[in-house]
């Protein structure tokens, strides 16, 4: 049951290297309190520390420690507070990349159907249908059977951001589909095989458009939104985020999407997919540099181990596609290298900040240190008011003696 | 937030008395005089370790084995954490603790002998397993469930010496001898029976998107398992890691507080089958009052981290139904200090994602503006 974050021994087994001191792990309560006085040491980090060997202090120091401050905090034998979420990998994070692309296609194939820019327009559309497709499989795979995903729709709840998300995501997927199905179903009725079907062809053009549109008009919302799923809970890396975490989410959608225009659509038509690929990398560049910075410890996460590779790779890619988008425009090769080189970027950006809220959520420290910090400087200013309307009594009794 | 969303506190509904604060069932649909916000205060002063809940918990609601024999290793405990199928969850804090007079004088604050914990201050004398209790009946102040826990004299014992090897479960080198700084060391156990806590402000219950976690007219938090989907969405909102997400169903679990139970006018299976009555149930405005009298007996006997946890109506969650009486800091239990409902961001989180939205629809357009020639 690898997946079972509610079930309790999840918490008990942090993985190598996460556990707070992994020797202690390994002790019975009663072999804790008879330890020599330097394994006393090594294992509490500190004289002040004896306190409490069920209620581990910790220190860790490590390469990190640069960057963050280190954290002492209590916690009960080093296991998490809050559950790890159950979303499976790669699945939510695959879903995440594809709301964003199809989300950006769909914007970018309506305007390039209001400028004429055909191949533009249908990469653009099939991207859409095709993402759409890709993310309700990857949601009911997520949640084990298709009738599962009908559950969601029999409420709306604005406090649930998967509710929303479903009603986001289903008339997206509905319109972006029709869209998708006159892009292919143009070129075959014209083509006269399917003689009986010829009459419908010149709806073909204004349906594909009015559902292009209103896809354009979902797209946007489909790819933020995920922002606010994944931010809405009580992950601290990822709840601690949700300012940024929709202009990232938009950035890396908006690159990926322009990546895509780039790669299949000729240089003359593929302008408007170099500047939105251009844009959309600053924009995710930008606003991830931000959060990442922003955030202190709970960032964290976003920097260290194999998340952190991911991001760092992420950021790369999206730098050098974004680069070779403003080359692209005399060369087709550049152009696909380029697209290519974004796309893994955005992809990468997903899951490195998918794993980053896992991380956090394992690792009590981002729980506690941060809420502990917020109780003490509560209780400071508390204590501060309080003091102060003291003295103001004090003063005014004063006076009047 | 929304019309849909029932867990805020509303005013009008039920009023019962004077003192009576307003359900969360209130203005969710249920007529005016539905019962009154029912919940739990455990009072893990008083908590001797026994599980008994745990096992009544699971005996009464079918809950599950957890799969595997679960050994720690690190304590007594071996269910760990919250979740699926357990829904009850005994922690175990095993603590050294200085002890405050000179060794060969006598220990206070151990042992069933002299009232314990008799010097204010003296943090080792007030353990759990009813020390504070263990000098007479005059340490009930005034609580009449935990009215004589002189009957736990040997559960005393283990918070620091070895007066009755017989009583002991470990070596009796590990008590009250001298520490490896040369201090005299005693050793005192927390013990503490976690659960659902039946939040004001539930995030499990805002972000369920099915409607399968619903409130209750005991203003009580509760999943229908017919309806859930398995979605996993409440399990990371709980800021207190109590839902969890069973592999056999697919579903989400957790405690009901005995809904069952609620509906016959019975006790909840784990309050009815603790032996200390650790676990109290009852109207949450009565717990209220009960665990503000328990806690001024605790720190007038000079337990100096003795803390209500979750019964403050002003914190992140607005209060929770199942609220606690710790002797020390929340995270040595293994609870978050500070917990917030993350639904309480959620409009900005709105905000912001229609602004990227915006934006990104706004450069999209420009991209193409420019490409006009
Ligand atoms: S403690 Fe967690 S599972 Fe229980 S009501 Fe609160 S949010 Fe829901
Ligand atoms: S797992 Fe079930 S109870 Fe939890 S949010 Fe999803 S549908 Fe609701």
């Amino acid at each position: 049951m690898p997946d079972s974050a509610g079930e309790p021994r999840d918490g008990a087994a942090p993985a190598p290297g996460e556990g707070p001191t992994p020797d202690r792990g390994e002790r019975h309560g009663w072999d804790q309190l008879t330890t020599t006085p330097s394994e006393q040491g090594t294992l509490t980090g500190g004289p002040q520390d004896r306190g409490r060997p069920g209620a581990s202090r910790r220190r860790r120091r490590g390469a990190e420690e640069l960057m963050v401050p280190e954290a002492e905090f209590q916690s009960y034998y080093g296991r998490q507070v809050i559950h790890t979420p159950t979303w499976k990998v790669p699945d939510v994070p695959l879903y995440l990349y594809l709301g964003g692309l199809a989300g950006s296609s769909s914007v970018i194939g309506a305007l390039a159907d209001a400028t004429g820019r055909p191949v533009l327009r249908r990469t653009a559309r099939l991207a859409g249908s095709i993402g759409s497709i890709g993310s309700v499989v990857a949601l009911i795979h997520d949640l084990g059977m298709p009738s599962r995903f009908l559950n969601m729709l029999r409420v709306f709840k604005v406090t649930s951001p998967l509710s929303v998300g479903s009603w986001i995501l289903s008339p997206y997927s509905a319109f972006a589909g029709v869209a998708a199905a006159a892009e292919v179903g143009g070129p075959l009725l014209a083509s006269g095989r399917l003689p009986r079907l010829a009459p419908l062809l010149p709806l073909v053009g204004p349906v594909g458009r009015a559902s292009g549109v209103a896809a354009a008009v979902l797209g946007p919302p489909l790819a933020t939104y995920t922002a606010v799923l994944i931010a809405d809970t009580a992950v601290p890396t990822w709840h601690e985020s949700y300012p940024e975490l929709p202009f990232v989410f938009a950035g890396s959608g908006m690159a990926a999407a322009g990546g895509l225009g780039m790669i299949a659509a000729p240089v003359h038509e593929a302008g408007p997919a170099r500047r939105a690929a251009v844009a959309g990398a600053a924009l995710e560049l930008g606003l991830s540099h931000r959060m990442e910075h922003r955030t202190g410890l709970v960032g964290e996460p976003y920097k260290i181990g194999r998340q952190g590779r991911w991001l760092k790779a992420a950021k790369a890619l999206t730098a050098v596609g974004a680069v070779g988008a403003l080359f692209a425009g005399r060369s087709r090769a550049v152009g696909v290298a380029s697209g290519l080189a974004l796309n893994a970027g955005s992809l990468l950006t997903r899951f490195g900040v998918f794993e980053a809220g896992m991380a956090s959520a394992r690792d009590p420290k981002y729980t506690v240190v941060p809420q502990r910090e917020r109780l003490e400087a509560r209780r400071r200013a508390q204590a501060e008011a309080a003091a102060a309307a003291e003295g103001q009594d004090a003063g005014r009794v004063g006076s009047a003696a | 937030m929304s019309a849909s969303t029932d867990s805020r506190p509303t005013t009008g509904g039920h009023r019962k008395g004077f003192f009576d604060t307003p359900s969360p069932a209130d203005g969710t649909g249920y007529d005016a005089d539905h019962p009154p916000r029912m919940g739990f205060f455990t009072d893990t002063s008083v908590c001797i370790g026994c599980k008994a809940c745990e096992v009544a918990c699971k005996e009464w609601n079918m809950v599950p084995a957890t799969g595997e024999m679960d050994l720690t290793g690190t304590s007594y405990d071996n269910s760990s954490m919250l979740g699926a199928s357990t829904w009850r969850h005994v922690a175990f804090v095993e603590q050294p603790v200085p002890q405050r007079a000179p060794v060969g004088l006598g220990m206070p604050g151990i042992g069933p002998g002299p009232a314990p914990a008799a010097t204010p201050g003296g943090g080792g004398g007030c353990g759990s397993g009813g020390g504070c209790g263990s000098g007479g009946g005059s340490s009930s102040g005034g609580l009449p469930p935990v009215a004589d826990m002189g009957d736990f004299d040997v559960l005393s014992s283990l918070e620091g010496t070895a007066t009755d090897p017989g009583s002991l479960p470990a070596p009796s080198a590990g008590a009250g001898e001298q520490g490896p700084s040369g201090s005299p060391e005693g050793v005192r156990w927390l013990m503490a029976s976690d659960v659902c806590k039946h939040c004001t402000n539930a995030a499990c219950l805002d972000v369920c998107p099915t409607g399968a976690l619903f409130r209750t007219e005991f203003g009580t938090v509760v999943v229908q398992d017919d309806v859930c989907n398995g979605c996993g969405y409440c399990i990371p909102a709980c800021p207190y890691g109590v839902i969890g997400k069973r592999e056999s169903t697919g579903r989400a679990h957790k405690c009901t507080l005995c809904y069952d139970r609620l509906g016959e006018g019975m006790t909840p299976a784990c309050a009815k089958a603790c032996p200390t009555e650790s676990i109290q149930f009852g109207p949450v405005d009565e717990l209220r009052r009960r665990a503000d009298e328990r806690l001024a007996v605790l720190q007038e006997k000079g337990e100096p981290k003795a803390q209500l946890y979750g019964h403050d109506t002003e914190d992140g969650v607005g209060g929770d139904g199942a609220f606690f009486l710790l002797l020390d800091d929340p995270e040595v239990y293994g609870l978050p200090p500070d917990p917030v409902v993350t639904t309480r961001d959620l409009p900005d989180m709105w905000k912001h994602a229609a602004m990227a939205a915006g934006t990104m629809l706004g450069a999209l357009a420009l991209s193409f503006l420019g490409a006009r020639r």
